[in-house]
């Protein structure tokens, strides 16, 4: 048998195209390790063209964040009829949009902190701004204000007073045009990857910031967080945090990988705040890093993936 | 399960590294660097002025007449030859030096180190323009440097106020160990300090015992108006140190800087060059002086300056047309840079965020130039790299781009007017 060609689409325009180009290039060579003919594609308006040109066996997709993620490639993917890794179209956009989410999630009875959302026209054509004293009223504050559609942290502001709100408003719909105001739940950050053809949750990460309040910043800066697999929590709890995660991949209906981010009340409740449906892949990406702690090494991790698309 | 951790070595980093990390820009050139994106971040000099033939004969005629030598290590302070040529571009600017009191560096960056190394302890006090070179920032950060900055204005920095922070850390018994300055040309501000403030700092100088760091990577790169004497040439008291480079009137590939200081700390920053990297690339230094030697090095400044200058006027003149009244910016006489000032609830982080996404330009957020990273309602705009069209056309888009998030303002305070 001939060897399959794999493309790996990697980089692109969006603002995580640095992480993606790692990703990508790891995946690349994992995947030629494994002995593969892969072929890197750094994601432009000739993408199309490239991959009629190429006739893949498959697409391996290490974007994140805009037109990776959201089900933009995926769509034309299926249009050309090359299998791809992870999510169809519709799993990818609910996922990307984290007030679709949301209100999925709350939907199947999922919990998850009380939110409102908003676009830009609500504040610049219907006068949202008036019902900023109901909504700090209603979630208490801190309240976070996050970008809708941003699949890192990018973009996420804490506001401690209704008179902060407006800064942290233009700051996240820097990054969308829509944004999410959130309850803010103290206490641990988990991080439930989930992998394989019959979905499983790999050993959670906790994430530990070494500030006294996370900024979120802390999350994408080296040195600012300590990262934990498996996660020092009770095993109870880290059952059903497990469990959740899988409820809410199904729910939204992803496939193949993901990565589920629970908060940890200090009452112990969880709730699911987003899922990424293209998890990083680079040295200190947390999806790797769970895999590790279940013991399947990268290149295993890759394969796993891959196959998911090839089978499916 | 295997227990795993990110960083099995986190224990292991020198605690002084704690405040190092990759900048925002860091992070974001990967996106910058597409070819869709007009970019008006980086301080690149215009190398494309360089004639190809140019260095095609000068690395030729190394090769040929000096191939083992230039492959050969060299001399930590750099070879006497570099050394002359070094004092031919200071005396371009007035300015009378030995070469036995020069240092050859490795671009004009390991002197900012070097210094920074030498002079500080942790917690030592630097002083700086607010803002200042952000490349700076690491240095001081990195030896833990408590660095305090002095506002700027149009005349460069407030000498008003440096004299007030100078007394009143000479009074704490916290003395600085040095103030950092960059009068002409200000990377990122634009300005240059004004002839009567520079006597002013170089009478502080005399009158506390301070050191002052000139770093001058931009002077030969005036486009009008009357040379300035440099801090270093007004001193009488050995109280200046002198970097600069040739990154900005030849290359910065070449990695060649330079630094001048009086004999004692010249021989320490020796000693901290020795250990860091031995010495300066011999082979650059060789082609550097093969070109003084063949070709006279001033023509392809006066070439670069007229580039400049009329990417300077077509940026002045986008901004003048498109920008809001609300912004303010400065109008350099030379180098590479405009310094806009926008409202204070505007955080330009977040809005390159949307310049690059929506609107496919680039410039530098302001917060980089202050050690606490305030500042955020700046940017700083690069003219140096960018044709004429694309300075239009970008200062466009980044306008479009401040409207925007204004007009969202107005929206968001909307009850309260």
């Amino acid at each position: 048998m001939s060897k399959k060609t794999i493309a790996v689409l990697k980089g692109g325009r969006s603002l995580e195209r640095n992480i993606s180009l790692k990703s990508g290039h790891r995946v690349e060579k994992a995947l030629t390790a494994l002995g593969y003919a892969t072929v890197g594609i750094d994601v432009d308006t000739s993408l199309v063209r490239q991959l009629n040109e190429l006739k893949p066996d498959a697409a391996f997709i290490a974007m994140h964040g805009r037109s990776g993620e959201d089900g933009t490639v995926q769509e034309l993917l299926d249009i050309l009829d090359i299998p791809y890794t992870g999510s169809d179209v519709l799993p990818s956009i609910r996922c990307m949009d984290k007030v679709l989410t949301k209100h999925i999630l709350v939907a199947d009875g999922i919990p998850t902190p009380p939110f409102y959302a908003f676009n830009r026209d609500a504040f610049q054509e219907l006068g949202a701004v008036d019902t900023m004293p109901i909504i700090a009223g209603e979630l208490g504050f801190p309240i976070v204000v996050k970008p809708s559609g941003q699949g890192s942290a990018l973009g996420i502001r804490f506001a401690h007073a209704v008179e902060e709100l407006p800064a942290a408003l233009i700051s996240a719909f820097s990054f969308d045009t829509k944004v999410l105001l959130e309850k803010y739940v103290k206490g641990k950050e988990l991080a439930v990857s989930i992998l394989g053809k019959e979905p499983r949750a790999l050993p959670i990460v906790e994430v530990r910031p070494k500030t006294d309040f996370f900024d979120f910043e802390s999350r994408y800066t080296m040195g600012k967080a300590d990262y934990l697999a498996p996660a020092e929590i009770a095993d109870d709890v880290a059952a059903e945090a497990s469990e959740l995660s899988l409820k809410v991949f199904k729910a939204l209906g992803c496939t193949g990988f993901g990565r589920v981010d629970i908060m940890m009340a200090e009452d112990g409740g969880l709730q699911v705040l987003e899922i990424n449906t293209i998890p990083g892949f680079t040295e200190t990406s947390l999806l790797p890093m769970a895999a590790q702690a279940a013991g399947i090494g990268f290149n295993e991790l890759v394969e796993e993936i891959l196959l998911c698309a090839l089978e499916s | 399960m295997t227990r795993i951790e990110f960083d099995k070595y986190k224990d292991f980093y020198a605690k002084r590294t704690g405040g190092m990390r990759s900048s925002v820009m860091r992070d974001l050139m990967a996106v910058i660097a597409r070819p869709d994106i007009i970019t008006l971040a980086g301080g690149l000099p215009n190398t494309e002025s360089f004639p190809s033939q140019t260095l095609a004969e000068v690395t030729r005629t190394v090769a040929i007449n000096a191939s083992a030598a230039a492959l050969q290590y060299g001399p930590t302070e750099g070879f006497a030859e570099t050394k002359e040529n070094i004092a031919r571009v200071m005396a371009e600017e007035n300015m009378i030096v030995d070469p036995d009191s020069i240092i050859v560096t490795t671009g004009g960056q390991q002197g900012i180190d070097l210094v920074t190394r030498i002079l500080v302890d942790p917690g030592d006090v630097i002083i700086a323009e607010a803002p200042t070179y952000p490349g700076a920032i690491p240095s001081f950060c990195s030896f833990e440097a408590d660095v305090i900055q002095v506002p700027l204005d149009n005349d460069g920095i407030r000498t008003d106020l440096l004299a007030e922070t100078v007394e009143q850390l000479v009074n704490e018994g916290r003395k600085p160990k040095f103030i950092y300055l960059i009068p002409d040309f200000h990377n990122p501000a634009g300005v240059c300090i004004s002839l009567e403030r520079r006597l002013e700092i170089v009478a502080l100088a005399k009158k506390h015992g301070l050191i002052i760091v000139e770093d001058n990577p931009y002077g030969q790169l005036r486009f009008e108006g009357e040379h300035l004497p440099t801090l270093y040439s007004l001193d009488e008291d050995d109280n200046v140190i002198y970097l600069s480079t040739f990154s900005k009137i030849l290359s910065p590939g070449i990695r060649l800087g330079w630094m001048v200081a009086p004999p004692p700390l010249l021989a320490r920053f020796n000693l901290g060059k020795q250990a860091a990297d031995l010495c300066p690339s011999t082979l650059a230094q060789m082609i550097v002086n093969q070109y003084f030697k063949d070709f006279r090095w001033q023509d392809y400044v006066e070439e670069v300056i007229r580039v400049y200058r009329s990417r300077r006027d077509a940026m002045l003149a986008a901004l003048e047309e498109y920008f809001p009244a609300e912004a303010s910016w400065t109008r350099p006489q030379g180098g590479f840079y405009i310094w806009v000032t926008l409202p204070e609830y505007l955080d330009t982080a977040d809005l390159l965020a949307l310049a690059i996404e929506e609107h496919k330009v680039a410039f530098v957020p302001g917060s980089g130039a202050w050690a606490d990273g305030s500042g955020a309602n700046h940017m700083r705009l690069s003219f140096s790299a960018v044709t004429e069209e694309q300075i239009e056309e970008g200062v466009k888009r980044v306008s479009k781009v401040i409207r925007e998030q204004m007009d969202l303002y107005r929206a968001l305070r909307g009850s309260e007017q």
